[in-house]
């Protein structure tokens, strides 16, 4: 027993992780096709928002409550601030997007770097989450567990909002067809602002849950980008659920690899099933029908 | 002014401009150190050319070249040390560090790499090949754009951590101490120089050919892809072919330059191919103007020029520089140093109607 | 498809073509010294007619060593002012030319020659990965200058121009090693980041727990700077071993101590014995991830000497004090001040002269004498094993009969005649 679920508790746990960093990147890659290189950056911002709320509040528990929603301000207010002054100049360049983005995530590591200090800083895990649950003989960590649970209130509170509320209905309109949305007076850039708005909130979040099992430092973002872009491009473009199935997908098959062989060659495995795949289905997992030529 | 600058006349003294810079001014007026430097460069800005060719005018973003970088230094950093251990204890013998890390046979991949002729051939072709089979597995299936740009990143990332844990390439310290270069010792100065002279012409060639391809049909063809794939497959062109041939000399053109980096500077590890690496070989791609001939070259020299000399005074501010430099010359000069002529041309044209307005 | 070029354009691409063929044949014509004649080491640049005499300062301030790095360059500023405030070195005073390695071995490479070429320093202190090391030594060699490499590493290296101030593996692993075999330790479970030092260094352990009767459980290695620990620490956890050795680097050591904590894992009932974590790091992983934990260095902050007490005062009163003393910047420390005795030994700035001169140096530094061994350029040193205590400093636990001689080649150890690194 203690076999299966250890490799089978760790794909889902990582595959949450991945989940978490992906779910805003394929918002805004699925709306407007960008690739925003600096989401990294967005997650890093999320963790030292943990850091100074920890710093501030003291008490771990509480400050990570209350640190989640800011982490989604913080990111939020970040991705708009790159919306605004950047991303709206490049919407019909989105390879120009990439590399300018990249250029933007190379400052704000050097910002963390000269504000906070190049080694990484220590963010306490509250008390609540310390140590494990005994799961069909496998300790499995409360920390984990708590990301996991967070994935999911995540990706089902970007589903409510997408399916039953008017914005969510405008951001499923101009992903569908950006300019018969407009003719129908939708305000597509500034449904643009919002859906980035969201997407770059929700790498704030993730960072903040980050701090419970990875390390807070300038260059913690990066980890988890390339990752992240495999599973919006094998999920498909802007689909959340090809997202939660890739992210799940992927997770496992690193963890399954891992037990069975090391940890280097399973990132090389991955990516050779990734390319693999997308032989088979080009557009990802879940293509979306758009009414448009591209 | 234009008609000039594209007629053979123009080509002809942009060239001989350019090769009286490499082997007479540079020589003359760089130390022996300094002329290392810039031939470590110019092999940057042969891997320019290249991106230049498959993004520019193909519209690929190559977000991975440093696997084919990299391809070409391991496969020529190989020869090297077989040629040394060879030189020290006769044929067969295993390189230094192999011995170091207590493995006393040689790995049977490594055998062919003793022969000179072998290792030049396989610079040529391995990396070509590979990647005119993943051009084929991709571009056949119609994947571009920023899926394209994606998995090609994740392939630079992939190849880094798979070196990093081949012990047999010498893992994460990759492979130094190179002593000889096809029978001449390395640290002698002449041979230095010779070195550097090679490097330059092949950056001569290496553009030479370049022209070539864009001049002719199939670089027209080229830029038809880019700007409208959809078009060119309309009337009858296969434009996935179109893209592989662009994607697989990229390849090449960075694997030679790779195979020149190793003796040039003396290490090849898997921390100058991975996914950071490989992104900054598109700076000066795109700083130097993406679409033009020279741009690359120019760029990737000056952005190498740049980083030497500032990140020696201001290492912190030298980040924030390069992170402008992308952010700003993206966004405001996305046909980067080479259109200021251009855009100075039509600011000029601009006043000047302005002028005969207001005089009219 | 139709491949055709027009004429023009092609006549002209093959003249620059056959041009640049005759350019590279013209260059290979004229050429140098062939394999097998006699290397001609470039002439040295070094000027000591004035006041000062220059050294060299090349650590990584950007990039992810940066974080490491930048301690150690405090620690060479620290013990030049020092020894220029008692009268410099022959009667001359330091002057520090620094540069930026920026993580990068061909960077590394790029600056030391630029350093020994054109600032032409008597000598060059720097360095951190073996990878930076690595690339370094040819450049050292070549232009036969000196260099002094304060980290420990993973041995098999020994080169006439670099000094080796931090700890050889029969200084720091094997003593670690033997700590655990008294402490009754049967059975060992390995995990490392992906890269050299941890693969030598789990050669060496797999040797030495062969010849002693310890059982390896497990050898698990993830990528540098990989923070997924899942697999691995529940493979740890349900593996049972007596203890853990740990050669990860840098941030894997933060996600991996979390991991460890959280499921439960504690130095009570499992301990890891870590080869790369000193007071820097503990800051970041958490005191409460990792208090109990073991290390072994040959120096830590808490060493009580007066030599040390002094070390450690003028550290804090020149950059702060929230900041720790670790091994690596005392390695860097000591470095600076036995190339100053060197000097002073030798009577000259020559390398010939200091490498005839540095057999037999000594220093009274911080972990106590140091003695420069003149057939390997490494240091003897006193072997330590660190407990971390609830102040997030490391304690002395255990201590080698004084210093151990370097054996960079463990030649003098049985068990590790065979030692294979090979997969």
């Amino acid at each position: 027993m203690e076999t299966i679920v250890g490799p089978l508790f760790t794909g889902l746990s990582t595959g949450s992780i991945l989940l978490l960093a992906a779910l805003g990147l394929s918002l805004t890659f699925g709306q407007m096709g960008v690739i925003n290189m600096a989401h990294g950056e967005f997650i890093m911002a999320g963790t030292y928002t943990a850091y100074v709320t920890q710093q501030i509040v003291g008490d771990a528990g509480v400050s990570l409550l209350i640190a989640l929603p800011i982490g989604f301000a913080v990111g939020g207010a970040m991705g708009l601030v790159l919306e605004t002054l950047l991303i709206r100049h490049l919407y019909h360049r989105p390879l120009d997007t990439l590399l300018a983005t990249f250029g933007v995530g190379l400052i704000l590591q050097q910002v963390a770097r000269d504000v906070f200090g190049a080694p990484a800083v220590n963010v306490t895990v509250p008390e609540f989450l310390r140590g494990g649950v005994d799961v069909l003989g496998t300790t499995v960590p409360k920390t984990r567990l708590f990301i996991m649970a967070l994935a999911v209130v995540a990706v089902a509170a970007v589903a409510l909002v997408l399916r039953f509320t008017s914005a969510g209905r405008r951001i499923r309109a101009v992903v569908g067809n950006r300019d018969l949305a407009e003719a129908s007076g939708i305000a597509s850039r500034t449904v643009d602002a919002g859906t980035f708005f969201i997407g770059s909130g929700l790498a704030g979040v993730a960072g903040v849950a980050l701090t419970l099992i990875g390390s807070t430092s300038p260059t913690t973002g990066q980890s988890y980008l390339v990752d992240a872009f495999l599973v919006v491009v094998a999920g498909g473009l802007g689909r959340i659920k090809g997202a939660v199935v890739a992210a799940v997908a992927l997770g496992s098959l690193q963890a399954v690899f891992e037990t069975y062989s090391t940890a280097s060659l399973a990132k090389v495995g991955v990516f050779v099933v990734i390319v693999v795949f997308l032989q088979l289905r080009p557009q990802g997992l879940f293509t979306l029908r758009t009414r448009s030529l591209a | 002014m234009r008609n000039f600058a594209q007629s053979r006349l123009g080509t002809l003294s942009g060239f001989a401009a350019g090769a009286a810079v490499l082997f007479g001014l540079a020589p003359l007026v760089l130390s022996g150190f300094r002329l290392g430097l810039f031939a470590q460069f110019i092999c940057y800005a042969i891997v320019a050319v290249g991106i230049g060719l498959a993004w520019g005018r193909g519209g690929m973003l190559t977000l991975g070249q440093g696997v084919f970088f990299g391809m070409g230094a391991y496969l020529m950093a190989m020869h090297l040390k077989m040629a040394d251990a060879e030189f020290r204890s006769g044929p067969g013998a295993v390189p230094d560090f192999m011995e170091l890390a207590g493995i006393r046979e040689l790995p049977a991949y490594w055998v062919p790499f003793a022969s000179p002729a072998f290792t030049i051939a396989a610079v040529l072709l391995l990396p070509t090949g590979l990647a005119a089979a993943l051009g084929l597995a991709v571009f056949k299936r119609r994947v571009k754009g920023a899926y394209f740009a994606i998995l090609s990143q994740a392939l630079a990332g992939a190849f880094a951590i798979l070196l990093i844990g081949q012990q047999t390439l010498g893992g994460f310290n990759g492979l130094s101490y190179f002593r000889y270069f096809f029978g001449f010792t390395l640290n002698d100065p002449v041979n230095q120089r010779m070195l550097y002279f090679i490097t330059a012409a092949v950056l001569l060639a290496v553009v030479a050919l370049a022209l070539q391809l864009r001049r002719s049909r199939y670089g027209e063809l080229l830029v038809a892809v880019r700007d409208a794939e959809a078009r060119v497959r309309f009337l009858g062109y296969d434009a996935a072919n179109v893209k592989v041939v662009a994607y697989a000399v990229a390849a090449l053109f960075a694997s030679v330059a790779g195979a020149l980096f190793v003796p040039v500077v003396g290490i090849i590890s898997p921390a100058s191919i991975g996914i950071i690496p490989s992104i900054m070989f598109l700076l000066g791609v795109a700083i130097g103007g993406r679409a033009t001939l020279l741009g690359p070259v120019v760029g990737a020299l000056a952005v190498a020029w740049a980083q030497t000399t500032l990140s020696e005074q201001f290492p912190s501010a030298w980040t924030y520089a390069q992170g402008l430099l992308f952010v700003l010359v993206i966004a405001l000069l996305p046909g980067g140093i080479a259109s200021i002529p251009k855009l100075a041309g039509r600011v000029r044209a601009k006043n000047q109607a302005r002028t005969l307005e207001a005089t009219a | 498809m139709p491949h055709r070029s027009t004429p023009r354009a092609g006549r002209t691409a093959r003249a620059l073509a056959a041009a640049a063929a005759v350019a590279v044949a013209a260059a290979t014509a004229a050429c140098g010294s062939r394999a097998g004649d006699e290397a001609t080491a470039a002439e040295s640049c070094l000027d000591t007619s004035g006041d000062t005499v220059k050294v060299g300062a090349l650590n990584s301030l950007s990039g992810t060593m940066a974080i490491s790095e930048t301690t150690v360059r405090d620690a060479i500023y620290l013990a030049v002012d020092q020894i220029n405030a008692d009268g410099g070195v022959l009667d001359k005073q330091i002057e520090i030319v620094a540069e930026d390695g920026a993580s990068e071995p061909t960077v590394f490479a790029e600056k030391s020659e630029k350093l020994i070429r054109e600032d032409c320093v008597a000598a060059v202190f720097g360095g951190w990965t073996s990878a930076s090391r690595k690339a370094m030594l040819p450049v050292f060699e070549d232009n036969d200058s000196l260099l002094y490499y304060p980290v420990q590493y993973e041995g098999l290296e020994a080169s006439e121009n670099i000094f080796y101030s931090g700890a050889t593996t029969n200084q720091q692993i094997v003593p670690a090693l033997d700590y655990l075999a008294e402490a009754g330790v049967e059975s060992m479970y390995l995990v490392g980041s992906d890269y050299v030092f941890p693969r030598t260094a789990n050669a060496v352990i797999n040797a030495y727990a062969e010849a002693h009767g310890i059982e390896i459980l497990g050898e698990d290695y993830v990528p540098l700077g990989s923070t997924e620990f899942s697999t691995i620490v529940q493979q740890v956890d349900s593996a049972g071993a007596d203890a853990v050795f740990n050669t990860l680097n840098g941030d894997s050591n933060v996600a991996f101590f979390r991991e460890y904590t959280n499921v439960g894992l504690t130095a009570e009932d499992m301990p890891v014995m870590s080869v790369s974590i000193a007071e820097e790091e503990i800051g970041g992983i958490g005191i409460e991830n990792i208090e109990g934990q073991l290390a072994a260095w040959n120096y830590y902050q808490t060493i009580e000497s007066d030599t040390n007490a002094a070390f450690v005062e003028a550290f804090k009163g020149e950059y702060g004090d929230d900041r720790v003393t670790s091994d690596p910047m005392e390695a860097s420390y000591n470095s600076v001040h036995l190339w100053a005795a060197t000097v002073e030994k030798a009577g000259s700035f020559e390398v010939d002269d200091v490498q005839e001169a540095a057999g037999g140096v000594s220093f009274d530094g911080p972990e106590g004498t140091v003695v420069i061994d003149g057939d390997n350029n490494h240091l003897s040193k006193t072997a330590r094993i660190g407990i971390i205590e609830s102040d997030g400093l490391l304690h002395t636990i255990w201590e080698s009969d004084g210093p151990i001689e370097p054996d960079p080649f463990l030649e003098g150890y049985d068990w590790a005649a065979d030692l294979s690194v090979g997969e």
